[in-house]
């Protein structure tokens, strides 16, 4: 019996190792130059504020993390109104023809990005020569094909099982309109369900990257992971450097993740509930 | 207007946005893509040329090689990293495991980065003079350094070993919620009858876990066939061909190479065959067995 619980700590100490590791070593090469990274230098060093101002003077930090942010910003706001607006009526206004529409609507989830891409990124070629401010090298066109998803209506009509039906009698009796009933009673009162839907939403903007990737060519255009890419790819990295653009792109993200783990949780459970 | 209609067109009002949204990003691009796959030419020159495009899949190397590779990740991924999160799952929500809270959040940590970071990392890593060959060599487990990206065997293995730190903790959290789920007294039960742990494990807790791991082996499955990222940032496809996956073969046909719309319109329908092939392979193998 004592062997065997020995056994499960090794084991959860092997996988907490394992999975923790790439993140030290992410931070500790952050603050080593290149050289002592490259010999596997694996103690923190004194080069940090070199890492952060070669990088900044070699790219635009500054505008991919300004492109990046305005972008998952926009998108987990419209994303959001858009999804709870559609998960709250095909809930509450049930009727056999929305639940055909809501079934058809989540077939949507089966298809691959792989296979829009090509269509998509020829809609907005097609776009760029009427509609230039949402055609392709546009915030827009990034935003747009993202806006609605399945997963989302889903996430919220799972969720608006749960609201209380007494008070839209109630809102109906205080003489709310029904997009009153919606904005003043249902958004106030369901407001962990939209704080889950908007980390999940906000982190798969922010790590977004075969999409950006078609559509955003211009260098001032670029969001941070197109920006990590490129330095990834170089002939001679400069390793300090690039492990510090790592850890100030997943800054954001792990912030989320640690001042909000229950929420980014009950949002990823959201889909089996 | 009576209450029952007026109710109605209302309700059509909150899910309209949507609805055309998704007609308009999902389903109209993939009958266009339907319509792409029977042309053929160079750019904007395209011309039909019926079916000639299917026929050209079963010639094509790379594309041959592409569904190859995506088949090896996911019948050696999937599993392993399905097992390994219902093996750390299990092990997590012992009430009298120390340090519970600390492990469960080490091993759901890679959740947090983006696939294009953790990708760099790993091919830094990984790469013939990094920190794994270098440590390997320091220990004296390998004498050469091991070609982890440059080699076609192993740059298979580096692919699938990043993939599954990636999502194992994210399954995990899946099964852990299903677990605490489960009534105690079932196993109470079980152990009063003599069974061992193992035998708790596969005749109990994997039974009612069964929809749940339905669920994560189809979007596993779902998400392994999508591969882009990681290849394109780990191995770029390669050596040669041996790392390419569907995806990268796609958006190198319509980005990288001559673009050939039409074609690679044909080769993204393939993903969609597969996708629904192996979700109602799953459904068949673990759904209906009650």
């Amino acid at each position: 019996m004592m062997a065997r619980r020995a056994l499960m700590y090794v084991f959860l100490g092997a996988a907490a190792f394992v999975s923790v590791f790439p993140f030290l070593w992410m931070i500790v090469s952050a603050t080593n130059p290149s050289v002592e990274v490259t010999k596997g230098r694996m103690l923190p060093g004194t080069h940090l504020a070199e890492n952060v101002t070669t990088l900044f003077r070699q790219v635009d930090m500054v505008q991919a993390l300004a492109n990046s942010f305005a972008i998952a910003v926009a998108t987990t706001v419209l994303a959001l109104a858009i999804g709870s607006l559609a998960g709250y009526g095909f809930e509450i206004y049930r009727s056999r023809a929305k639940d055909v529409v809501f079934n058809v609507l989540l077939l949507s989830m089966m298809i691959p990005f792989a296979a829009l891409m090509v269509p998509l990124y020829r809609m907005f070629a097609a776009l760029s020569a009427k509609a230039p401010f949402i055609g392709i090298d546009t915030k827009a066109s990034v935003i747009l094909p993202t806006m609605a998803t399945a997963f989302l209506i889903f996430f919220f009509r799972q969720n608006t099982k749960m609201f209380e039906k007494e008070m839209l009698e109630a809102g109906r009796i205080d003489g709310l309109g029904e997009f009153g009933i919606f904005f003043l009673i249902y958004v106030p009162t369901m407001r962990t369900t939209y704080a889950a839907a908007a980390i999940i939403t906000f982190m798969t903007s922010w790590n977004n990257y075969m999409w950006p990737l078609i559509v955003l060519q211009s260098e001032n255009k670029k969001t941070i992971p197109l920006l990590i890419s490129n330095l990834g790819s170089a002939y001679a990295p400069d390793y300090g450097m690039i492990m510090t653009a790592i850890v100030i792109a997943t800054l954001p993200t792990a912030l989320v993740f640690f001042l909000m783990q229950k929420h980014f949780v009950a949002g990823m459970l959201g889909s089996i509930k | 207007m009576s209450y029952r209609i007026r109710s109605r067109l209302v309700g059509w009002c909150f899910v309209i946005t949507a609805v055309l949204l998704i007609c308009l990003f999902y389903f109209w691009p993939m009958i266009q893509a339907f319509n792409l796959s029977l042309k053929s030419g160079t750019g904007t020159n395209l011309q039909y040329v019926g079916f000639d495009n299917y026929k050209r899949l079963f010639t094509d190397s790379t594309f041959i090689a592409a569904v190859t590779n995506t088949f090896i990740y996911l019948i050696v991924q999937v599993p392993v990293m399905i097992v390994l999160a219902l093996i750390l799952s299990v092990m997590l929500n012992d009430s009298r495991l120390k340090f519970r809270g600390l492990f469960r959040t080490a091993v759901f940590l890679p959740c947090v980065t983006s696939l294009v970071a953790y990708s760099v990392i790993f091919k830094y890593l990984f790469a013939p003079d990094g920190l794994v060959n270098l440590l390997l060599m320091k220990l004296a487990i390998i004498e050469q350094p091991i070609g982890w990206i440059t080699d076609a065997f192993w740059a298979k293995v580096t692919i699938i070993m990043a993939i599954t730190w990636r999502w194992t903790g994210y399954n995990m959290i899946f099964y852990l919620s299903a677990l605490q789920n489960i009534d105690g007294a079932i196993y109470e039960a079980a152990k009063i009858d003599g069974a061992s742990a193992f035998r708790q494990f596969t005749t109990i807790t994997i039974p009612l876990l069964r929809p749940i791991i339905l669920f994560t082996s189809i979007t596993s499955t779902i998400g392994t066939l999508q591969l882009f990222d990681e290849v394109m940032n780990i191995t770029r496809g390669g050596p040669g061909n041996a790392t390419m996956t569907i995806s990268q073969y796609i958006y190198n046909l319509s980005f990288k190479y001559t673009p050939d719309f039409g074609y690679a319109a044909t080769v993204s329908y393939s993903i969609v065959v597969l996708i629904v092939l192996f979700s109602i392979l799953q459904f068949k193998v673990a759904g209906d067995r009650r």
